[in-house]
């Protein structure tokens, strides 16, 4: 079976039956007076996992967090850590470190006694403090800096002081909350990368919480992705993109196009989907929606095609007017408007300077996509 | 690129502080010192030289060489004075480290409240202004006398067989400056405490802290600003301090402000008085100055 996207590293302890989770939260709830954050949910994730909790502001991901680093105890449920329940272990007894959203540095310290704050508290004999700090300040490359204050730093370094003072005392699991989202667009995409390098070289495990899509695809071997603390869906960044497991998280995750219908007839594993005013979707996947199910067919714009002409074969190839163009530089995204009304997003890559087909405002356009393009979401 | 206009009030707004210091404090305070370097006499007012250009210039001159440091060198010879001001110190210092005490607990209690009830919580704390300094001392007297409402609680609850004696006692004068200060001491230490980001704690707590380590850690040096605001706004005004130690402490109580009292009203020696009162002044500036450079050292090191 061909498998979806690009596999980041030969890594999948999930797909093992054998492999022994790490954390494992069971049937969580946590209530906040009538509040419900987080709502009986289970959650397994394995050694050296780079994982991450995503979803929209007040969707339970930082509860989940801040039960884990032990500063919330779970109403109902279990939260296993490498076999042992953590409930009543008090933050500083957890074997988790966490870097906080706003970083949490202690202004009245150093670069130096932030980071080795934890390892005295350990009782850590000093030449060994000195030289895990030394090694922390040249992971994080900021030498240099190591008397000055944390105010006297930019946003970048002092968001490497905190991860320095979070790894340095080698904990089983690095707790992220948002760990980029004080950072700048340019340093935020570095700094992605610095990251997956420190797990990487630290062999940790990671759970990080954020409520960027991207940030989570790029980092994170897997997704869990919430929705008023119930998960929505887990699996790897390619997975969540390519395969959506319902409606709510194919609309989440990236842009894409809904088409609402019926199976009409179903054919092995192919069906053709009844849209709105006589649109019909061929397609060679409708996983297990039977005949005359409701679904949607969700496509991804960057999988439509657009030409001036009408192409001449095609599975689905469907007529409309261009309503709207915007140009990204590195690619075009059309809105095209359908017979039926409904507008459909597709964007092509602009991998030449001049195109051979231009099209413009209110054009006659046909948009086209392959009959294994798009998922059938019963969901 | 400012408009001159502007540039002017600018200036203008900064003036008005100096000029309330220099006609508030700075004037009046070189009348109190030249009169500490009169002498004493029976006279309106009780002192010479009393300078006036009356006479002429040269009369001005003459009286101004009547000068003298006598009264500072006074105050060295008599015990009693040095005896006041090691006092006044002494118990004012005591005062301000019971008022610390008992103020932090309820400054951290205000800031961790939550938010929607901190305002009453700080309007309790200052409400105590709303009634008259004199009558809320006095009204200590009632409590603290032998047959006292604390005594005779004390005496009904079966505590205690014989009457406590408060009043007329240091205990006394310590109940009455930290019940006094103590909102002097609440407002800047809760400023600071509420201010500070509790995620800090939690950080500590995740690095391995207990509780009370990471008050010790975190908590308490963060708050330091607040805490030394909060004891200089007490110590000072305790050194000097007359209606407390006047009221409450009895008459064996030796503390600077009664003694400048004495000296002023019993013995009418206006000269004496003055010294007393520029020895005190500068005594008091000493910690001032101390609370301006922690100041400085905290704005630079910022938030």
């Amino acid at each position: 079976m061909k498998s979806l996207g690009n596999i980041r590293r030969d890594f999948a302890p999930w797909n093992q039956p054998d492999a022994k989770p790490y954390i494992q939260f069971k049937n969580i709830t946590k209530r906040f007076g009538d509040f419900t954050a987080v709502n009986n949910l289970s959650l397994s994730i394995y050694e050296r996992e780079f994982f991450a909790l995503l979803g929209a502001s007040g969707c339970g991901k930082s509860t989940l967090l801040r039960m884990l680093a032990g500063f919330e105890e779970p109403t109902e449920g279990q939260i296993l850590l490498d076999g042992q329940d953590l409930r009543g272990i008090p933050p500083y007894r957890r074997p988790v470190n966490m870097m906080f959203q706003s970083y949490a540095l202690f202004p009245h310290m150093t670069v130096e006694q932030n980071i080795a704050f934890g390892l005295k508290q350990d009782g850590m004999p000093k030449a060994e403090i000195e030289q895990r700090v030394a090694d922390m300040l040249k992971l994080v490359k900021l030498g240099q800096f190591a008397k000055r204050k944390p105010h006297q730093l930019s946003g970048g370094q002092r968001q490497r002081v905190a991860l320095a003072r979070a790894v340095a005392k080698r904990p089983k699991v690095l707790l992220l909350d948002e760990p980029l989202g004080a950072l700048d667009k340019k340093l935020r995409e570095e700094t992605q990368f610095e990251l997956m390098d420190l797990q990487q070289t630290l062999g940790l495990t990671f759970v990080v919480v954020t409520h960027d899509q991207e940030e989570a695809m790029t980092m994170a071997d897997r997704i869990a992705i919430l929705d008023k603390g119930e998960v929505m869906q887990v699996a790897t960044p390619a997975e969540v993109y390519e395969a959506p497991g319902s409606r709510f998280v194919a609309d989440f995750v990236g842009n894409i196009n809904m088409f609402e219908g019926k199976v009409a007839d179903r054919n092995g594993a192919a069906a053709t989907i009844a849209g709105a005013n006589g649109l019909t979707i061929r397609t060679a996947n409708a996983g297990d929606a039977a005949a005359g199910t409701e679904v949607a067919f969700a496509i991804r714009p960057e999988k439509i095609k657009v030409s001036s002409k009408k192409p001449e074969s095609g599975d689905n190839v469907m007529e409309g007017e261009i309503y709207d163009i915007a140009y990204l530089g590195d690619m075009t995204i059309f809105h095209v408007q359908l017979g039926n009304g409904q507008v459909v997003k597709a964007s092509s890559l602009n991998a030449t300077r001049a195109t051979e087909d231009p099209l413009s405002w209110d054009d006659k356009a046909w948009i086209s996509f392959r009959n294994d393009a798009g998922v059938v979401l019963t969901r | 690129m400012k408009r001159p206009l502007s540039a002017v009030t600018d200036r203008l707004v900064i003036i008005i502080p100096y000029l309330w210091l220099l006609f508030f404090f700075l004037i009046p305070f070189f009348i109190v010192f030249k009169i500490s370097l009169s002498t004493t006499a029976i006279a309106m007012p009780p002192y010479t030289p009393v300078l006036s250009l009356s006479d002429g210039v040269a009369a001005l001159m003459s009286q101004l060489g009547e000068f003298s440091f006598d009264n500072y060198i006074w105050l060295t010879q008599d015990a009693l004075y040095f005896n006041a001001y090691v006092s006044s110190v002494v118990i004012a210092a005591i005062s301000t480290f019971l008022a610390l005490l008992v103020g932090y607990p309820i400054a951290y209690g205000m800031a961790r409240a939550p938010a929607t009830i901190r305002p009453t919580l700080l309007m309790l704390v200052i409400l105590p202004f709303w009634t008259s300094f004199l009558i809320r001392v006095y009204a200590w007297i009632g409590i603290l006398k032998p047959e006292g409402l604390l005594n005779q609680f004390l005496l009904a609850t079966g505590l205690i067989d014989q009457p406590l004696v408060i009043l007329n006692t240091h205990t006394a004068i310590f109940i009455g400056i930290v019940y006094s200060y103590l909102p002097f001491m609440i407002l800047p230490l809760y400023s600071a405490l509420e201010k500070m980001d509790y995620s800090l704690i939690e950080a500590a707590q995740d690095l391995g802290c207990t509780p009370i380590s990471a008050f010790w850690k975190v908590t308490f040096p963060l708050s330091l600003p607040g805490v030394i605001a909060g004891c200089l706004l007490v110590f000072i005004p305790a050194v000097g301090e007359f209606v407390i130690p006047d009221l409450l402490g009895g008459s064996q109580t030796l503390m600077i402000g009664k003694t400048l009292w004495n000296e002023f009203f019993a013995n009418r020696d206006w000269p004496v008085s003055s010294a007393v009162a520029v020895i005190l002044l500068l005594l008091l500036v000493v910690p001032i100055m101390f609370f301006q450079q922690a100041q400085a050292r905290a704005q630079e090191q910022g938030r």
